[in-house]
């Protein structure tokens, strides 16, 4: 190494000369306390970033790269569809709130046709093949919406062909749904009563060869993930929350069930028949994002045991309540321009009765009625508890029909997670609450 | 079947039958064009029809509005163990309670808005109550049925029992003052900003009760019955559709 005042110090080294640039009073300037490390500064993530899932906006006080406040804010979604319903009748209410959480339309639907049902009084008139074929629908939900969470953590996380897998896989699913219902989305297929059509024969085939195919599906995305040392590090003690934490913030779903409580609404409040079904619910002890990953992973494989179960004791029967007011319309035949009234009914209430043209045309601008009262329901839901209040005062529309929205109310517990990691982190917590800003929204 | 004491089948003996459409709102809010109440009870009918416009007689289409009656003990179901165990736990409860409900196998407890955080503390706390989570934190606006039209409604769950009960406190809509949960339970921070944004009640004691799914500068509580749902015409192939709370209303 040699010296000549006033220029650097230099010195050989196996690659070449090196200059070390340095000089003049700048080591006393910067000796202090270094102000970029002590400064904090506000960063605004989002509404329009493509790792807050959606609409999501935070906004993050750092201090170097470690979050110190976080602040949430939602609403960039809000579509008015609780204030919407007020202005339909019941069954066109399935069409709305099938739009809210878009990954999980089946979940929204039966959530309400459960509360409308209950609100009438008909729970125990659903049909042994209604309640089924909505088990089969909700667990092919589940497993879409979980793939969707694989496919978007992992990509955020910086495993780009996780994602790629994951909505291949899903796409199948959709093509599911788009045999059952004609709709890949917003299906508006369960609704009060039962459901929209029966399901039709080449379903259940390509529904049985997804369960051959979906094992190994979930054996090669382990494969991908599991012993990944990045994922591992990404993942593994980060964004703790534990019980305690959950219910406090009221987060339910695979995050609670990650921190170790096997509290699963189909176990312990069971509806459409969930307690005929073998099946179990998978905790960890961790509570951070990689048993939220674990929890996820089994829970797919515990769908696939439901539905595997509800193919086989899939009966033929009416997929309707007998009553022909709330089942309207009752009289389906496929015609010209799609799935309608028959023309043999048209025939008759336009030709022969009188009483039933006028029974038609209420049914029609009107709808059915509901007895007043209001109720609640609950249903576990892909990210936890999704309950619907719903309020009668005795007419064809709903009086009022809140929704108790798990994306919402998990939404609270980012700051808890965030406050004190790291920002890369942030994002890993903010993925593992699986959020649907439609459905946090509404 | 009756229920609540209202045969729904039955027309209304009242003259001109059903609840008399609402006065233009008092507690319409500014910057919303509220012209009146767009879900009245009798609604405008086709051909400008006033009362339930009924000539087919197909559903007695008179729409009282009726608060649900108290229920008389015992409950049935857990409830009475509910009740008894926070008549132990909470000695005042006989004057918190307005009322009890028993209806379609749900317990609604009506309680004084301003004991609702005593109640929702011992019904946490209580060994025999234990209601740890605080499921879903609401509202709905009696218009026209009730002087305290807004009904703040509380549906805590029991994890240990596995039991559901549903707390509900009716405030005015001049003074729509509820003390706010949030200390006992955290999860209805957001939940009573969503009530607070919708119909406007305040929640004392929240630490920042703001707006959270309108945007901050909204006028007017939107889920309110006198909020108009809004919208504007839509042409289709030639022909105008009103927006839906215009549209014809076959009531």
């Amino acid at each position: 190494m040699t010296t000549t005042p006033g220029y650097a110090t230099e010195r050989e080294t196996t690659e070449g000369k090196v200059f070390n640039v340095t000089g003049g009073d700048w080591d006393t300037v910067v000796g202090g306390t270094d102000p970029i490390q002590d400064e904090r500064i506000v960063v605004n993530m989002g509404p329009q970033h493509p790792s807050t899932h959606g609409v999501l906006r935070l906004i993050l006080e750092l201090e170097g790269e470690t979050v110190r406040e976080a602040r949430v804010v939602v609403g960039y979604l809000h579509t008015g569809i609780e204030k919407n319903l007020e202005f339909r009748n019941w069954v066109q209410g399935s069409t709305f709130v099938t739009r809210m959480d878009y990954l999980s339309p089946i979940f929204n639907e039966t959530a309400y046709a459960l509360a409308v049902e209950k609100l009438l009084g008909i729970e125990d008139q659903i049909t042994e093949r209604a309640n089924t074929i909505r088990v089969l629908m909700m667990e092919l939900n589940r497993i879409s919406s979980h793939l969707v969470w694989l496919a978007t953590t992992g990509m955020e996380l910086g495993a780009i062909s996780m994602m790629l897998y994951g909505f291949r896989e899903r796409e199948y699913i959709l093509e599911i749904f788009e045999m059952v219902s004609g709709l890949r989305m917003n299906m508006a297929y369960v609704r009060p009563g039962g459901v929209a059509q029966d399901v039709p024969d080449e379903a259940i085939v390509k529904i049985r060869e997804f369960l051959t195919m979906m094992p190994k599906k979930l054996k090669e995305y382990e494969a991908l993930l599991s012993g990944q040392p990045i994922w591992h590090q990404r993942t593994k003690d980060v964004a703790v929350l534990d019980v305690t934490g959950c219910l406090a913030l009221g987060v339910t779903g695979p995050v609670l069930r990650s921190a170790g409580l096997p509290w699963d609404l189909r176990k312990t409040m069971p509806y459409c028949g969930y307690e005929t079904y073998e099946f179990d619910v998978p905790t960890t002890p961790t509570g951070d994002v990689w048993g939220r990953y674990l929890v996820r992973m089994a829970e797919m494989r515990e769908s696939l045991k439901i539905v595997e179960q509800a193919l086989d004791r899939l009966r033929p029967g009416p997929i309707m309540v007998a009553d022909k007011k709330i089942a309207w319309p009752a009289q389906l035949a496929i015609g010209v321009d799609g799935m309608g009234n028959s023309l043999e009914h048209v025939a008759k209430i336009m030709g022969q009765s009188m009483e039933s043209l006028i029974h038609h045309f209420k049914l029609v601008t009107e709808g059915f009625r509901v007895p007043p009262g209001q109720v609640y329901v609950g249903i576990e839901s892909p990210r936890g508890e999704l309950g619907v209040h719903a309020v009668s005062d005795g007419g064809t529309r709903p009086y009022r029909v809140h929704y108790r929205e798990p994306s919402f109310i998990n939404l609270q517990a980012i700051p808890a997670m965030a406050e004190g990691g790291l920002i890369a982190d942030v994002i890993a917590g903010g993925a593992s609450l699986d959020p649907v800003m439609g459905g946090c929204d509404r | 079947m009756t229920r609540n004491g209202v045969e729904p089948n039955k027309p209304s003996e009242e003259p001109g039958g059903g609840v008399p459409v609402q006065a233009p709102p008092v507690g319409a809010t500014a910057g919303a064009p509220a012209e009146y109440p767009t879900a009245s009870p009798a609604g405008r009918g086709m051909f400008g029809i006033h009362g339930s416009g009924d000539t087919s007689g197909f559903g007695g289409l008179v729409r009282r509005r009726v608060q649900p009656a108290g229920t008389p003990q015992p409950y049935g179901s857990y409830f009475d163990e509910v009740y008894d165990a926070l008549t132990v736990a909470y000695p005042g409860i006989e004057d918190a309670i307005e009322k009890v409900v028993v209806d379609r196998g749900e317990l609604t407890l009506h309680i004084k808005p301003e004991q609702i955080a005593e109640v929702c503390q011992v019904m946490r706390d209580s060994e025999g109550l234990r209601f740890e989570l605080c499921s879903s934190v609401s509202a709905v606006d009696y218009l026209g049925a009730d002087d305290r039209r807004l009904h703040v409604v509380y549906l805590l769950t029991s994890m240990t029992y596995r039991r559901r009960v549903r707390l509900e406190v009716a405030v005015s809509a001049e003074h729509p003052r509820v003390p706010s949960v949030t200390q006992i339970y955290p999860t209805a921070d957001w939940q009573e900003r969503e009530t607070y944004d919708f119909f406007g009640v305040i929640f004392e004691g929240h630490p920042n009760l703001t707006r959270i799914l309108m945007p901050d500068d909204w006028e007017g509580f939107p889920q309110r019955k006198d909020y108009p749902l809004g919208g504007v015409p839509v042409e289709y192939k030639g022909a105008e559709i009103p927006p839906p709370d215009k549209r014809r209303s076959y009531q």
